[in-house]
């Protein structure tokens, strides 16, 4: 089987994913273009070496809809031949493309292909896109369904994480986003938003509040308290009857902000590489995907960690860097007790409780934000994983070359 | 036609009313359901009728839905294989498509609802064009099944939603709520509330006006009210309302997942395909042993003892005009209550007058909050308060027809107010004693006329708690037992008869709950596991903050009690040294004192008291579904065990006394049917295989009596036999 290699990794800073965010008024398809445009105009890449784009969406509804992959290959004048495919596995839509770009890759089934994700969160609202699992009772009652941040707030409070760590959780991270920005570790993968002329119309990513303190984040009210009161709480106790009462810590200063952005990342094999006159930045180890508890719903990320390292012979230690999304503070904070990470191992520029969570996007954001930090510290090997929807988790790990 | 007289007017407009003769209600029955088709036939095709009109003959309304005891009757046979389920849902379909037809006769119809119409009599009112109806406060409009463990099975579920939309629906389909007529009117339910001397006219003057003969959901525009389950607002309402729905019923009950379900599916298709849906929800809900279970402990036994069906026969019925109640404690004062609510002279005897007058106090209280709410009139509350004479005097017991003994659970006590209460009683007055733990025939010692003695358990708080548990001594005739049930039924009570034990049936099982709960305990399970999956099982309350409600010293006293009794057969183990130290040492009484297995709040809130973990380390701290299985198992499983004993040791003498009296005396988890019901659902050979199990593991507390292994070596069933000897 053939090695698959990452040649490139870009990705639009991420615009508040609201009405008054910077790329509201930029279509999701025109988020998942430049991106495109980026990978072939940073890499004088012949398009027709592509063989197929893959992109994670979540809400592929309205304008995401119809296999935006697809419309965004035409859309940035890609080879016609360069095939591309709209996939969904909720959170990590965006590393599960990039895994499934480089099983084709491996596999044989591609020389070159794309992995990426875009969401317009602003534009195309979460849940947009229905969905029996929540709505139909078959479903909803077998899974014990309770939203993310019951889920959260549920692994908080078996984990013994107090609204105070989960806060000061958040602040580190909102520190971390802030300094990588002033040193500029972003630099190399993030490309701005070009508006309707052309011109730049974001640089930076927009959500992050390098202010925030202990004592601001405490004034904020926990967002999961009236939904448990309703009933998602004794949907949870039913399942976890070790907790007595759920634990609100999570607001929207410790979760991962709502915003809008896209990102790719070219991976092929090194022969395709060379053809193309690439130098290839790190190997994809391995990638792995993993079902979990569904009702608690975000404790993937360790189990397909496990999983992920076990197959490749690996242990915790031998991972230099870890990126996990900060959906919830609390995630975090529990892979790195379950598996004993220490922190200033993982997520250390900061993550989606700054700088927001696209989506469709994020996997393939953060697998490109680790791999330069590899690059800029000088390290080898780094693990990206996400917790994911409906209890699952997805890993990929990468080395440098 | 027997049950429908149809006269057609000069219009052409044919008014039916429906008066299933020979009952005080109409319910759709066989013969009533082939008449029905008949007479849609009719409307369709008879070309003098221009529409119709649906009316009752009955005063007690238009109709109270399918017939229950048909449908129960069929639920003894092989339960859950394919025939059954193809003949529920054949049953459910045919009703179906028969107020379809109705629906798409071709004719305006009407109905005119001169009373209550609930289930399938609402569910035909729905499948008519036009809706009026009686303007009566008391009138019930409604769509019950859920409360029995059914779903309506004719329409209900699609006709509602379609009209009201499914936020306002799903409630009343959950619930089994009823609507009054201003209610229905309000949310949509019914056109018009009008006296009902004038139902059947304006139910005509809408048909003369050319009412209209396609049903809303017929039309081409149609909307759902809110739209369909993926239009944003409805989303949340299935979102919201699943979780509603599994947080209430932990997930126990088919028939409200099975209506949410119905509901969900229904509403994506139209009302053809729908009504089928319908049908095979109906058809998987009532094939269940809990559909089962709750028609026949709930709705048919309660119904059957409700009206004296454990009463020995051929003697005289006896009407209890004055009782006397000895003890004005809480007991006695609530006795004094139900008895005056009955019209029953009421002498109301206490040491003091003081305490015999608070006595009274408490029927004041709860009569000025009648009356403060509407619901007595102060004529009547004074009325009712005249008919209870507080005393000390045990003179004032002459002339009465029965005593009531509440006194303090004290056998010298007893024996000290019994003998002083017969030296007043006449030669055939039966003394009662409220005993919940003393064997009565004991008691009965010291009667000089043990035949006329006998055990009238009440349950606390009186006014509120359904049912009585009549206790019968070894000499205790079976006369005594016909006039203690004619009093129960008088004071509207559901009495069970059982034979003497220690605890009775009642007390007996429902120790065994709260027993389980606290070995969970000392063998190192969580508290919360405990009491959560206590809850789940579907008793009220799990069994740490149950035996916190009881109150520990009670308990502690309880067990003592039966050390003294039993002496050395009396294993008490490190639970009676647990409830020992936190009563004597710790002073911690459960709720009411604010500090038992949890600490209470003064704002009603409680939180497991964390010194718990010193006197019952915890060693199992989460629990996986299997876990959670187990415990269910065992604390349900416990209950059920002590139940079967009871029936082998013929403490209770049939399985429908011993179901009713285990949800209405200790709220046994009332999806199951009762104990005996569970064992039968679950099936004899099976509970005995687990029940084995058990005792293997955690203690002979679970080992299944002899009889239990008779009757599945037979291949027996509780309520199998108990049909056998019935016939």
């Amino acid at each position: 089987m053939a090695d698959a290699y990452i040649f490139d990794a870009v990705r639009t800073p991420r615009g508040k994913g609201r009405k008054d965010g910077a790329l509201h008024e930029i279509t999701a398809l025109s988020l998942a273009t430049q991106v495109l445009e980026a990978l072939r105009d940073r890499n004088d890449l012949d398009t027709s070496l592509v063989d197929d784009v893959v992109f994670g969406c979540v809400a592929p509804v309205g304008e995401q809809g119809s296999d935006i992959a697809r419309t965004a290959v035409l859309n940035a004048d890609y080879a016609q031949t360069t095939a591309g495919v709209q996939i969904n596995r909720f959170c990590a839509s965006g590393l599960e493309a990039c895994n499934m770009a480089a099983a084709k890759v491996k596999s044989g089934e591609a020389v070159m292909a794309i992995g990426g994700g875009v969401e317009s969160m602003s534009r195309v609202p979460m849940g947009s896109d229905g969905g029996a699992w929540p709505v139909d009772p078959s479903s909803a009652f077998k899974t014990y369904f309770a939203p993310q941040g019951i889920g959260a707030d549920l692994i908080a409070t078996l984990d013994g994480f107090s609204r105070d760590d989960v806060d000061a959780y958040a602040v580190e991270s909102q520190k971390r986003a802030a300094r990588a920005w002033e040193e500029g570790r972003f630099r190399k993968s993030v490309v701005a938003v070009r508006d309707q002329l052309g011109f730049p119309i974001l640089a930076r990513d927009e959500h992050m509040r390098p202010e925030t303190s202990m004592q601001s984040l405490a004034s904020l009210n926990p967002a999961f308290t009236g939904p448990g009161e309703m009933g998602f709480d004794a949907v949870v106790i039913q399942r976890y009857p070790q907790v007595e009462r759920v634990n609100h810590v999570h607001h929207a200063g410790n979760s991962s902000g709502i915003v809008d952005g896209a990102a790719g990342v070219l991976i092929g094999t090194k022969e395709a590489g060379e053809a193309a006159g690439l130098k290839p930045r790190a190997r994809i180890r391995g990638m792995a995907s993993i079902g979990s508890e569904p009702s608690i719903m975000l404790t993937g990320p360790a189990l397909v960690t496990e999983k992920l390292l076990k197959r490749l012979g690996m242990q915790v230690d031998d991972i230099d860097l870890y990126e996990l999304n900060e959906a919830f503070a609390s995630v975090v904070m529990r892979f790195m007790k379950v598996l004993n990470v220490p922190h200033d191992k993982i997520n250390v520029n900061g993550g989606a409780i700054a700088m927001g969570h696209p989506l469709g996007a994020t996997g393939a954001m953060i697998l490109g934000t680790v791999l330069d930090e590899l690059e800029r510290s000088d390290q080898e090997t780094a693990l990206i994983t996400l917790c994911v929807g409906a209890g699952m988790g997805t890993a990929t790990v990468i080395e440098r070359v | 036609m027997a049950n429908f007289a149809v006269t057609v007017d000069d219009a052409g407009i044919a008014v039916v009313v429906f008066d299933v003769p020979g009952r005080s209600m109409n319910t759709l029955t066989a013969d009533v359901v082939r008449e029905l088709g008949e007479l849609v036939a009719r409307l369709a095709s008879d070309d003098a009728i221009n529409g119709a009109v649906f009316t009752s003959g009955k005063s007690s309304g238009f109709c109270a839905g399918a017939d229950l005891g048909e449908l129960g009757g069929g639920f003894d046979g092989d339960a859950g294989g394919e025939a059954e389920k193809r003949a529920l849902f054949d049953a459910s379909y045919t009703l179906n498509k028969l107020f379809r037809s109705l629906e798409m006769c071709g004719k305006p119809v009407a109905a005119a609802l001169n009373g209550l119409a609930l289930g399938g009599g609402l569910e035909l009112a729905l499948a008519c064009h036009y809706r009026v109806v009686a303007d009566g406060a008391k009138i019930q409009l409604g769509l019950p099944e859920a409360k029995v463990g059914l779903l309506p099975g004719a329409g209900g579920t699609q006709r509602l939603p379609r009209l009201v939309g499914a936020m306002k629906a799903l409630p009343l389909l959950l619930e089994g709520k009823s609507l009054s007529p201003q209610e229905a009117l309000a949310l949509g339910v019914v056109h018009e509330v009008v006296p009902v001397e004038r139902v059947v006219a304006v139910a005509k003057e809408w048909i003369a006006a050319k009412g209209d003969a396609v049903a809303p959901w017929d039309k081409k525009d149609f909307k759902i009210p809110g739209g369909g389950p993926y239009t944003p607002a409805t989303t949340q309402v299935f979102v919201m309302g699943n979780a509603m729905v599994r947080k209430q019923s932990f997930g126990n009950y088919p028939a409200q997942l099975n209506i949410m379900k119905c509901v969900y599916e229904g509403l994506q298709v139209p009302i053809d395909a729908a009504l089928r849906i319908e049908s095979r929800y109906f058809a998987r809900t009532a094939g269940t042993p809990q559909a089962r279970g709750m028609i026949r402990t709930l709705f048919l036994s309660m119904d059957q003892l409700g009206k004296g069906a454990s009463r020995p026969q051929g003697f005289a019925k006896s009407d209890a005009k004055q009782v006397a109640v000895l003890g004005a404690g809480m007991m006695g004062a609530g006795i004094a209550y139900v008895q005056a609510m009955s019209g029953i002279e009421t002498v109301l005897i206490d040491t003091t007058q003081e305490g015999a007058d608070k006595g009274k106090e408490y029927s004041r209280k709860l009569t000025d909050k009648a009356v403060k709410r509407g619901k007595m009139t102060q004529e009547k509350a004074e009325a009712l308060l005249a008919l209870i004479h507080p005393t000390t005097d045990y003179g004032l017991i002459a002339g009465s027809d029965l005593v009531v003994e509440a006194v303090f659970e004290d056998r010298g006590l007893k024996a000290d107010v019994t003998r002083r209460a017969e030296a007043e009683l006449a030669e055939n007055s039966v003394f009662g004693s409220n005993t919940s733990t003393l064997p009565i025939t004991g008691l009965a010692e010291v009667s000089v006329r043990p035949d006329k003695f006998i055990g009238i358990h009440f349950f606390s708080p009186v006014d509120r708690m359904g049912l009585v548990e009549i206790i019968v001594g070894a000499q205790t005739s079976q006369e005594t037992v016909a006039r203690a049930i004619d009093y129960v039924l008088k004071i509207r009570k559901t009495p069970i008869v059982v034979n003497d034990s220690r605890g009775f049936y009642t007390s007996r099982c429902f120790g065994t709950f709260v027993q389980e709960g606290l070995e969970m305990l000392v063998e190192g399970i969580a508290p919360a596991i405990i009491d959560n999956v206590g809850r789940a099982t579907g008793m009220p309350r799990g069994p740490l903050e149950m035996n916190d409600d009881v109150a520990l010293d009670l308990s502690y006293k309880v067990r003592e009690q039966a050390r003294k009794d039993l002496g050395d057969a009396y294993h008490g183990g490190p639970v009676d040294a647990l409830i020992a130290k936190m009563v004597t040492e710790l002073g911690r009484l459960g709720r009411k004192n604010g500090r038992g297995f949890y600490d209470y709040a003064p704002d009603g809130t409680k939180k497991l008291w964390p010194g718990l973990a010193d006197l019952a380390p915890v060693t199992v701290t989460e629990a996986d579904a299997a876990l959670i299985e187990e415990i269910r198992t065992r604390l349900l499983y416990r209950q059920a065990v002590e139940a079967a004993r009871c029936m082998a040791e013929n403490v209770t003498t049939n399985p429908r006394e011993a179901d009713v009296g285990a949800i209405l005396g200790w709220g046994f988890a009332p999806w199951t049917g009762g104990p005996i019901s569970l064992i039968d659902g679950v099936g004899v050979g099976k509970f005995v295989t687990i029940c084995d199990r058990l005792a293997e593991r955690y203690g002979a507390r679970f080992a299944p009596p002899q009889l239990l292994r008779d009757m599945a070596a037979r291949g027996e069933s509780f309520y199998g036999v108990a049909k056998a000897v019935a016939a």
